[in-house]
């Protein structure tokens, strides 16, 4: 498996190390170098520094015969272009992007797009905690059709 | 018309001016409090101090009720999810963006943008009007980005040189118009010869503008420089 990882932070750190474990051939970008510390020493992977919303940059690295695409970096705004990008430009099968805005992350979902959205799912896990029923949708990722999608 | 603005850099301020002056209704969101702030000291109360990205704050601007949303800050991802936002979760019937990497200009199309507005391939096509290049000028974009309005100047060595208009076979969907002679346009018909000198107007799919550069300007000689 081919796997695109855009933005090393924590959560792209981590995946990157779990994967390449599991032998997916992992390539990370960062537009800070300085994010590729967060990488296990061992890590097997490419680590690429450069912008993930920019098309060139991913065709140069072979983005388009990936298989997974994940934009996990810090900004909600960025994870949505480089995801729609992949997903679009790049036709790469399997695509996540990160928005932690609750608002955002359900209109992209609802445009079809697969969303984790961590405020969600932290929320609906402190909930369950306390005794809250929770909301059984708060971890989904995959996209809904979009005739199941009209609730806004 | 109710429009909303998003970014309040120069180009969300005078934009904003501009439409308040024309009698439109306007709301800018601007996130920067002391950008904002100084703003509002200049046009009034139309400024909200609030991030145009959040779907709680354009719906506190009104977008549901919003004609247009011009999206127009300095960072291409936050103008797309302005403009997708606007499109899918309000329902606004026009989104503009403005995009400040050229190449994001045929992505946001495609992801359902109404308008893109690419400063920076603005201020080239002013440049090349001004320096002699050995390739189609680019005049003006049509229908969605398919259609292009473009010159070419025909030299010497011009393929097209010394033709009828009726002998250059171009591609379908792409029509020679006008042929500016010595200062004076007139329509290209059927018998029309070109000749050195002549800017010929033309209206080309973008898809096939290599083809017609070929036929009419021929290959860049390697040496050409303004």
């Amino acid at each position: 498996m081919r796997t695109i990882i855009v933005g090393c932070g924590r959560v792209g750190a981590e995946l990157a190390g779990t994967l390449s474990r599991a032998g997916h051939e992992v390539t990370v970008i960062d537009i800070s170098s300085q994010a590729f510390n967060r990488l296990n020493g061992d890590f097997p992977g490419q680590a690429i520094r450069g912008d993930g919303t920019d098309e060139d940059v991913l065709r140069r690295l072979g983005a388009e015969n990936a298989d997974y695409f994940f934009a996990l970096t810090e900004g909600d705004n960025r994870n949505a272009l480089a995801a729609q990008l992949a997903r679009d430009t790049l036709r790469i099968p399997h695509v996540i992007a990160k928005i932690n805005d609750p608002v955002r992350a359900a209109a992209y979902r609802a445009m079809g797009l697969a969303v984790i959205c961590r405020t969600t799912v932290m929320v609906d896990m402190l909930a369950r905690f306390v005794g809250l029923p929770g909301d059984p949708r708060a971890g989904e990722l995959a996209a809904q059709l979009p005739s199941t999608a009209e609730a806004r | 018309m109710f429009i909303i603005v998003v970014g309040g850099g120069k180009v969300g301020y005078y934009l904003t001016r501009e439409l308040l002056t024309s009698g439109h209704e306007v709301v800018l969101l601007e996130k920067d409090p002391r950008r904002a702030a100084q703003i509002a000291d200049e046009i009034g109360s139309v400024v909200l101090n609030r991030d145009g990205c959040e779907g709680r704050h354009l719906a506190a601007a009104g977008a549901n009720r919003a004609a247009i949303v011009a999206a127009v800050t300095g960072d291409d991802e936050d103008n797309l999810v302005v403009c997708q936002m606007a499109k899918h979760h309000f329902d606004v019937p026009r989104t503009i963006a403005r995009v400040n990497s050229p190449k994001n200009e045929l992505l946001f199309r495609q992801l359902g943008v109404d308008e893109v507005i690419n400063p920076t391939r603005m201020a080239l096509g002013a440049i090349e009007q001004d320096i002699p290049v050995h390739d189609l000028l680019h005049l003006a974009q049509l229908s969605m980005g398919d259609m292009e309005l473009v010159e070419a100047q025909i030299d010497s060595d011009s393929p097209a040189a010394g033709k009828a208009a009726r002998d250059l076979a171009l591609p379908e969907g792409c029509l020679l118009f006008v042929v500016i002679r010595g200062g004076i346009a007139q329509a290209v018909r059927a018998d029309t010869t070109f000749q050195a000198g002549d800017k010929l107007v033309a209206l080309s799919r973008t898809d096939c503008q290599d083809e017609v550069r070929h036929m009419l300007i021929g290959e860049h000689p390697a040496t050409t420089t303004a």
